[in-house]
C-alpha cells in the first residue's frame, strides 16, 4: 500500500508541475468564462452601437411598423429615391437602407437591406419577423377578416412543461437549461476520460520506452505500478477541475459585478443572447425568470454527485484500458491499432448525446446509460431531466463490476505487454497472456 | 546455507520452453556467472529471482527461505534493459527509486551523497536524466541498484555501455561489495570479466543447464593438453625432426628469431626433455582453454546434438 502512495506521489507530482499543466489549468477557466462573458459583451457593444436604419418603403404597407429598439432606430423615407439613400450609406449617414418596392400582395417582391457591413442577425430577423407579420395580416384583411378579429387572434404563446412523478409532485420543465447542462457535462466527461486516459497511456509507454520498467517491477508489482499510476493521473484530473471550477467562479464573479448585474442575471443574459442570436422573438421578463426558477429546481445536488461518481468511475474503466494499450506499443504512434476498441464507444457515448438529449427518457437513452462503456456519458446527459435513482444506481454498480474485472483484465495484459520490445503482439497472442501464471 | 538455491526451475511459454529443470547454488559472498547465448533463458531465470515471473514448477530459495514478497527489499537488480525517468532530477529519481525499495526518505538521501561523493557526481543531483551522457547515467543506474544495500545482488550485461575506464570502476565496485558481503549474480557475454570475477558458473543453452562449477575446475575438466614451447636453437634441423616425431606444430618469430611450438599430449615431458637438449628454452606454458573457447565448443557441440 505504501508503494502504491509513493507511486501515486511521484505520478501526481510530475504532472502538475509541468508546464503544459500549469498553462492548461490556467487558460481553461478563462476559455470557459469567454464563452459567458463575450455574447454578454458582445450584446453590450452592439445595443451601445445603435444601427440607423432608412426605410425607404414603396409599398406603404410598413409605415409606422417598425419600432426603435436598443438595436436599430428606423428612419422612414419618403419621397427620395434608393439611389441617393444607397449614397448616404456609403457616405456612413446610415447604417444600412431598408428598400421594400411596391408589390401585389399575392406576390410580393424582393425587399432589400443595402450595408456596408454586415447585417447583424438579430436585425434582419427583427426586419423579416415585422414583415411577416404585417403581409399575413394584409392578407386576411384581403380576404374579408374583419380587422379587430385579427387583433383578437394575436396570441402570445407561453408554454411550459411540467413533469409529474408517481407522488404527485409537479416539476415545471425548461428543457433548454437541462440540455445545455446535460449536453456539457457529458462533454465534459468525454474530455477528461480522452485526455487523462491518453496520459495514462503515454506514462505506460514512457515507462517502457524509457526502459526504467523493469527496475521498477523489480520493486514493486506491476500491478501496483499500473494502480498507482492510475490513480497518480486522476488526481491531476481532479485537480484541475477543481482549479477550473474555482477560478471559472472566481472570473464570473468578478465579471459580473464589473458589469453590474447579479450571477443569475448574467446567466439570464447569456441564455439570451443566444435565443436572439438564433433568430428568435426576444423572450419576455416571464420567461427570464422562469429559466432561474428552473434553474434553481434542478437537483443540483445529485447533478454533482453523479458527475463525480460517474467521471471517476468512467475514468478508472478506460484509464486501465488506456494502460494496457500502452503496454502493448513501443511508441505512441503504434497505438492506434489497439485505440479503436476503446475510443469507439467513447466516441458512440458521445455522438449519442446529442439523441439522447432530445429524447433522455427514450429505449436508447435508457440502454446506454447502462451499458457500462457508455453509460457514463450518456447517463451524464439524462441526469438534469431527472433520472430515477434506481436507474442511477443501478447503471453505477454495473460500472463499477465492469471496472473490478477491467482492472484485473488489463493488470494480466499490462505486466506481461510491459516487458515485451519489438514486435506487436497479436490479438491472439494478448488473450494467452491472460492465462500466464 | 546458499544464498541463492535454484532447484529444477521449469518455465514455459506459449510455444518455447525456456527453462528446462535449472538448479544452480550460489556460495555467500561469491560472484556467481549465468553465461549462455542469445535467447538462452538467462533473463527468465533472473526475473524469476526477482519475481517479476513466476516458475511453472520447481524452487528458488534465497538464504535457505523459499522466495517471497519480503525478499524484494533484499534484492538489487540491474537489468540488461535499464533507463531512467528522463525529465527527472538525477537526485529525486534516485531516492524514489530507493524508497520504492522501502528506504525511508532521509536515510536515502544520507547514502546516496555518499555514494555521490564517492563517484565524485555530487553536482549533479539537481540536473535531469536527460542533460547527462550515457555513462553518467549508468553511473546513477548502479548506485540506485545498490542503495539499499542488499545482500543479493543481479547484474544482467552490467557492462554494456560502459567504457573501459566506468567497466573497471564497476569491477572494482563489485569486488568490493562481494568483500563487504554481498552475494553477486552476474550474467554477462563477456567472458574475460567471468574469468576475472566469478568463483563459478553455469552455462545455459536453450533453457538446459549445459556446464556448472568453480572456474577453475572446468577449466582443467576441458583441458586441451596444449602446451606452448618458445625455443632459440642453432640446429633447426634437429628441431625439425623432433617437431615431426612428437607431431608438433612449429612456426619461426622472424627470420633468425626462436621457434614456437604448439603440442598436444598427456605426458609432455619425454618431448620437452629433447627438444630442451636441442637449444635454450625462452618460455613453456600450459594451455589452458579461455572461458571464452569453452562457451563457443560446449554451445556448438550442443547445437549439433540436438
Amino acid at each position: 500500500m505504501n508503494k502504491i502512495g509513493l507511486i501515486v506521489r511521484r505520478e501526481y507530482m510530475t504532472r502538475v508541475r509541468k508546464r503544459s499543466f500549469i498553462i492548461m489549468t490556467l487558460i481553461g477557466p478563462i476559455l470557459l468564462a469567454a464563452l459567458y462573458v463575450i455574447p454578454i459583451l458582445f450584446a453590450m457593444y452592439t445595443s451601445s452601437g445603435q444601427k440607423k436604419v432608412a426605410v425607404v418603403d414603396e409599398s406603404h404597407w410598413f409605415e409606422g411598423r417598425f419600432e426603435d429598439s436598443k438595436q436599430q432606430v428606423f428612419t422612414e423615407i419618403i419621397g427620395i429615391p434608393i439611389d441617393s439613400i444607397k449614397k448616404k450609406v456609403l457616405d456612413g449617414y446610415y447604417d444600412m437602407a431598408l428598400y421594400i418596392p411596391a408589390m401585389q400582395l399575392n406576390a410580393p417582391s424582393k425587399a432589400i437591406i443595402y450595408s456596408m457591413k454586415q447585417v447583424p442577425m438579430e436585425t434582419e430577423g427583427y426586419i423579416k419577423s415585422v414583415m411577416k407579420k404585417e403581409i399575413e395580416e394584409q392578407k386576411l384583411f384581403a380576404s374579408g377578416v374583419d380587422p379587430s378579429v385579427v387583433n383578437a387572434v394575436k396570441t402570445d404563446i407561453n408554454l411550459s412543461t411540467i413533469k409529474m412523478n408517481e407522488e404527485g409532485a409537479e416539476k415545471e420543465t425548461f428543457s433548454k437549461v437541462q440540455f445545455s447542462l446535460g449536453i456539457g457535462l457529458s462533454m465534459l466527461i468525454y474530455f477528461f476520460i480522452m485526455t487523462f486516459g491518453g496520459q495514462v497511456m503515454s506514462g505506460v509507454v514512457e515507462e517502457k520506452t524509457n526502459r526504467i520498467i523493469e527496475v521498477i517491477i523489480s520493486s514493486v508489482k506491476p500491478f501496483q505500478l499500473m494502480m498507482g499510476k492510475i490513480i497518480g493521473v486522476s488526481l491531476v484530473a481532479l485537480t484541475q477541475f477543481a482549479v477550473w471550477i474555482l477560478l471559472t467562479g472566481v472570473i464570473f464573479v468578478a465579471f459580473s459585478t464589473f458589469i453590474g448585474l447579479s450571477g443569475t442575471q448574467v446567466i439570464s443574459a447569456g441564455t439570451l443572447m443566444d435565443q436572439q442570436i438564433a433568430g428568435n422573438d426576444i423572450m419576455s421578463n416571464e420567461t427570464v425568470k422562469s429559466i432561474m426558477e428552473i434553474a434553481g429546481s434542478i437537483d443540483f445536488g445529485t447533478v454533482i454527485c453523479s458527475f463525480l461518481l460517474f467521471f471517476i468511475c468512467g475514468y478508472l474503466l478506460y484509464a486501465t484500458l488506456y494502460a494496457a494499450i500502452g503496454s502493448l506499443v513501443d511508441n505512441n504512434t503504434d497505438s492506434q491499432q489497439f485505440m479503436l476498441p476503446v475510443t469507439v464507444p467513447l466516441i458512440i457515448g458521445f455522438l449519442s448525446s446529442f439523441y439522447i438529449v432530445n429524447n433522455p427518457d427514450g429505449q436508447l437513452a435508457l440502454w446506454l446509460s447502462m451499458i457500462p462503456i457508455t453509460s457514463p456519458i450518456s447517463m451524464m446527459v439524462r441526469i438534469p431531466f431527472g433520472v430515477p435513482y434506481w436507474q442511477i444506481a443501478l447503471s453505477v454498480v454495473l460500472l463499477i463490476g465492469t471496472f473490478i474485472f477491467m482492472t484485473w483484465f488489463a493488470g494480466r495484459i499490462y505486466r506481461i505487454g510491459i516487458l515485451m520490445y519489438g514486435k506487436k503482439p497479436t490479438y491472439r497472442e494478448i488473450f494467452k497472456w491472460i492465462k500466464y501464471k | 546455507m546458499h544464498a541463492i538455491e535454484v532447484k529444477d526451475v521449469i518455465k514455459r511459454y506459449a510455444d518455447h520452453l525456456a527453462l528446462d529443470k535449472v538448479s544452480l547454488t550460489v556460495a555467500r559472498q561469491s560472484i556467481y556467472g549465468l553465461l549462455g547465448p542469445n535467447g538462452a533463458g538467462k533473463t527468465t531465470l533472473i526475473r524469476i529471482l526477482n519475481q517479476i515471473t513466476a516458475p511453472d514448477s520447481g524452487e528458488v530459495l534465497l538464504n535457505g527461505k523459499r522466495l517471497q514478497r519480503e525478499h524484494i527489499a533484499r534484492i538489487g537488480y540491474l537489468p540488461e534493459e535499464r533507463g531512467l525517468y528522463k525529465k527527472m532530477k538525477v537526485g529525486e529519481q534516485a531516492v524514489y527509486l530507493a524508497q520504492l525499495k522501502g528506504i525511508s526518505k532521509n536515510d536515502a538521501e544520507k547514502r546516496l551523497k555518499a555514494w555521490f561523493d564517492k563517484f565524485e557526481i555530487g553536482a549533479w543531483w539537481n540536473k535531469k536524466i536527460e542533460e547527462l551522457s550515457k555513462g553518467m547515467q549508468q553511473k546513477i543506474q548502479f548506485i540506485t541498484t545498490v542503495i539499499h544495500e542488499p545482500d543479493i545482488l543481479v547484474f544482467d550485461e552490467p557492462f554494456s555501455g560502459f567504457d573501459p575506464i566506468n567497466a573497471n570502476l564497476l569491477k572494482e565496485s563489485m569486488l568490493e561489495l562481494r568483500d563487504r558481503g554481498a552475494t553477486i549474480l552476474l550474467s554477462t557475454h563477456n567472458m574475460s570479466s567471468v574469468e576475472e570475477l566469478c568463483d563459478s558458473i553455469t552455462l545455459i543453452n536453450k533453457g538446459r543447464t549445459i556446464v556448472q562449477g568453480a572456474v577453475q575446475d572446468i577449466k582443467r575438466q576441458h583441458d586441451t593438453h596444449r602446451h606452448e614451447i618458445i625455443i632459440e636453437t642453432e640446429h633447426p634441423e634437429a628441431l625439425n625432426t623432433l617437431t615431426e616425431r612428437y607431431n608438433m606444430a612449429s612456426e619461426r618469430l622472424g627470420e633468425n628469431g626462436p621457434f614456437h611450438l604448439t603440442l598436444v599430449s598427456v605426458a609432455p615431458n619425454e618431448a620437452l626433455h629433447e627438444v630442451l637438449n636441442i637449444g635454450r628454452l625462452v618460455s613453456y606454458r600450459d594451455i589452458l582453454p579461455s572461458m571464452n573457447d569453452i562457451f563457443i565448443s560446449e554451445v556448438q557441440s550442443q547445437n549439433h546434438i540436438s
